[in-house]
């Protein structure tokens, strides 16, 4: 090749002007080549990573059910992604204000895991899990430049919220059932909760196998036989080996994106390292600690996913299976809850909902992708994940 | 390729009056006397001096706030990351100090040096001196983007030394807890602080790159920083816009913050890979675009 470097004093011929234009944009070709190789690693690798179905021996739906059933894992870690697609309005800023707002109502501490883990109701969050034996867990909530951290070490349950640096504790004595040995933000927590609904309105198959955060899973998918109910279907996707669930999927029957998907990114069974579960408070840090009289209320718990199928405590249930309506009466007349929030909220709340009217008299039915909520004007409630038609119906025989 | 050609590119025999081939000692000195040119520069001190002065308005607004005994920043945890533990242990005042630099001011010094690599010397009537040296274009390009890396490592230094020392010097130290709830000691905390800065370091090759490609497209030094600040300004913005999602991973900003995984534990390296792999791309991208554009353009000055 002829040096143009730094030949620029040298004299060039016509044709050799014309060669090196031609060379001179050939090297534009570099930039444009590993922009290209970039574009098709990028396209390729996930389509290779998730390579097909692995080979599995056959297996019946009973039996995959019975392994979860049996699945005995006491020492896990790893990464769960949850998403949560509600279909709420996004109300923004106000969405989060409104859960500090309760948070402070309750106790005040950031740290409150009852207040911290309503955050996972929507959006996407990354989660870590660790477990070791039934007395020692922990489950982190990655954020950006901070984390939540729940660590269950024996009798101590610990919640620390790097951002504000405040900790709740707690002893697991008193609050073992709400928290519960299993997190349930997990695929296993979110598969017991669907598998308890299993019974003779669902239709329970083996959906072909799969590949889970590297490992070869079986695919169950349970799907409804009632109509009237907004769930469409709920794919988990089994260990073959463990028979750990790994990625839960819920999709709503109108379709579209997941309303619930929480799956493992990554994950291990080995012994996780014991300094996970180690906590002390970090010096100057505000520690927050449990009332133990206080009689915290249901409706501080989180909302999450698995209402859907336990339906809300301390409440009438109508129907059965999937079609399962809760109802139970605030007692507040006007029709919304008029809590601490004031009456220009709930005016507000009022014209996020449908009017509708029928026997039960007036209401406002609150719509999102899977559960559907109608508060009637004297007050009662009824909640399901079934249409609004269906909610409607409900009230009319309930009148 | 490329190297090769700038090796034997000199070698003709008009290149009788320099070094008949140059060494790579010669490299190295050409490398030194650009390095030193860019720091002795009153610009460049300026721009360490406005980044080695954010630590200590951080530490001493900390400090006063502070003074009360009640906690940094309001209760909601807002703010720049891990400002809640400054008091508890200086060390943290390093990881606050580059999350709050990282944003616009190191960028912007980054974006000032090198949209000022080539365009500066074109402006100043200096880059054809520097090519009738028997350097050729490209060894040229590589010195002129090393030197914007050794920048880029020294004004992240000079963040992270100078909240230490104001750390130190205001607040405690002592073993450190994570971010994770565990512990870990001061000297692991002091690794994991050298690391953070070499992230930080590493995440602005992204941005220098793609200044010093700007760089090359003009002959006005000026020009070219407006340009590549503006890009890190309106890139900034549109990562902020919900609806631009799909887009947002491939920005070079995108990942910055992820340094903070690191004082995870155990560390989570998902978007650390991720934002890495990024600042190479870009560096790939805008690199090679800058020596297709350099090693063609007609030098009138």
């Amino acid at each position: 090749m002829a040096p143009y470097e730094s030949d620029e004093a040298t004299g060039a011929g016509q044709d050799e002007d014309l060669h090196s234009g031609r060379r001179k944009a050939a090297r534009y070709v570099v930039p444009v080549a590993v922009v290209g190789v970039a574009a098709a690693t990028i396209g390729l690798v996930p389509a290779l990573a998730d390579s097909g179905s692995p080979d599995l021996p056959k297996i019946s739906a009973q039996q995959l059910i019975e392994k979860i059933a049996k699945s005995d894992v006491q020492q896990l870690s790893g990464t769960v992604k949850v998403s949560t697609d509600l279909g709420l309005p996004d109300l923004g800023g106000l969405e989060s204000s409104l859960a500090s707002g309760a948070a402070q109502g309750g106790d005040g501490s950031s740290a409150d895991p009852t207040s911290k883990l309503t955050e996972l109701v929507s959006g996407t969050h990354t989660l870590r899990v660790a477990t070791d034996g039934p007395d020692r867990q922990k489950l982190s909530l990655l954020e950006s430049g901070a984390e939540y951290s729940l660590i269950h070490d024996g009798k101590n349950v610990w919640g620390y919220d790097s951002k504000s640096n405040e900790v709740f504790h707690g002893t697991a004595a008193d609050s073992g059932k709400k928290h519960r040995a299993e997190p349930p933000a997990t695929p296993k927590g979110f598969a017991d909760e669907a598998l308890k609904s299993v019974d003779d309105t669902t239709s329970v198959t083996v959906d072909g196998t799969a590949q889970v955060a590297g490992r070869d899973a079986y695919k169950l998918l349970i799907k409804p036989k009632q109509s009237g109910t907004t769930v469409g279907a709920i794919s988990i996707a089994v260990d073959a080996k463990t028979g750990m669930p790994l990625k839960f999927t819920l999709t709503p029957k109108s379709g579209g994106a997941a309303v619930l998907d929480a799956g493992f990114t990554q994950v291990s069974f080995a012994k996780p390292a014991g300094s996970t579960f180690d906590f002390t408070p970090p010096k100057g840090a505000k520690v927050t600690e449990e009332k133990k009289d206080e009689s915290r209320a249901p409706e501080h718990a989180p909302k999450s996913g698995e209402d859907f199928a336990q339906g809300l405590e301390g409440a009438n249930v109508l129907g059965k299976g999937w079609t399962s309506i809760a109802t139970f009466d605030t007692g507040a007349k006007g029709g919304l809850p008029s809590g601490s929030e004031g009456g220009a909220f709930g005016g507000f709340l009022g014209s996020l909902g449908d009017h509708v009217s029928g026997k039960f008299g007036k209401g406002t039915v609150f719509s999102t992708r899977l559960v559907n909520a109608l508060i009637t004007d004297d007050g009662k409630v009824y909640a399901g994940a079934v249409t609004k038609d269906t909610l409607v119906k409900a009230a009319n025989e309930g009148k | 390729m490329s190297r090769a050609e700038a090796l034997q590119a000199p070698a003709a025999p008009d290149a009788a009056a320099g070094p008949g081939r140059p060494n790579p000692l010669w490299t190295f000195g050409l490398l030194r006397s650009e390095l030193v040119t860019t720091v002795r520069r009153w610009r460049t001190l300026a721009l360490l001096g406005v980044l080695a002065a954010v630590p200590v308005l951080v530490g001493i607004a900390v400090k006063i706030e502070t003074r009360g005994g009640s906690t940094a920043g309001p209760s909601g945890g807002d703010g720049p990351a891990f400002i809640a533990q400054i008091t508890n242990n200086g060390l943290f005042l390093v990881f606050t100090a580059l999350a709050a630099t990282l944003p616009f001011f190191l960028p912007m010094a980054v974006g000032v040096i090198a949209g000022d690599a080539i365009a500066g010397e074109a402006g100043a009537g200096t880059l054809r001196y520097l090519l009738v040296a028997p350097a050729g274009r490209t060894r040229l390009l590589l010195t002129k983007y090393t030197t914007v890396m050794a920048f880029c490592v020294l004004a992240t230094l000079v963040v992270a030394v100078s909240a230490l020392i104001v750390g130190a010097l205001l607040f405690p130290l002592g073993d450190l807890t994570t971010i994770s709830g565990t512990r870990i000691s001061f000297a692991e905390g002091l690794g994991r602080a050298l690391l953070i800065a070499l992230v930080v370091a590493a995440s602005l090759v992204g941005i220098a790159a793609l200044g010093l490609f700007v760089s090359t497209l003009t002959n006005s030094g000026i020009a070219a920083m407006a340009t590549t600040v503006g890009l890190l300004i309106t890139v900034q913005i549109l990562d902020q816009i919900p609806q631009l999602h799909a887009l947002q991973p491939y920005f070079f900003s995108h990942y910055w913050l992820s340094f903070a995984d690191l004082m995870r534990d155990p560390v989570y390296w998902d978007d650390l890979v991720r934002n890495l792999g990024l600042q190479a791309l870009y560096a790939a991208v805008f690199g090679s675009a800058a020596w297709a554009r350099f090693t063609t353009k007609d030098i009138s000055a």
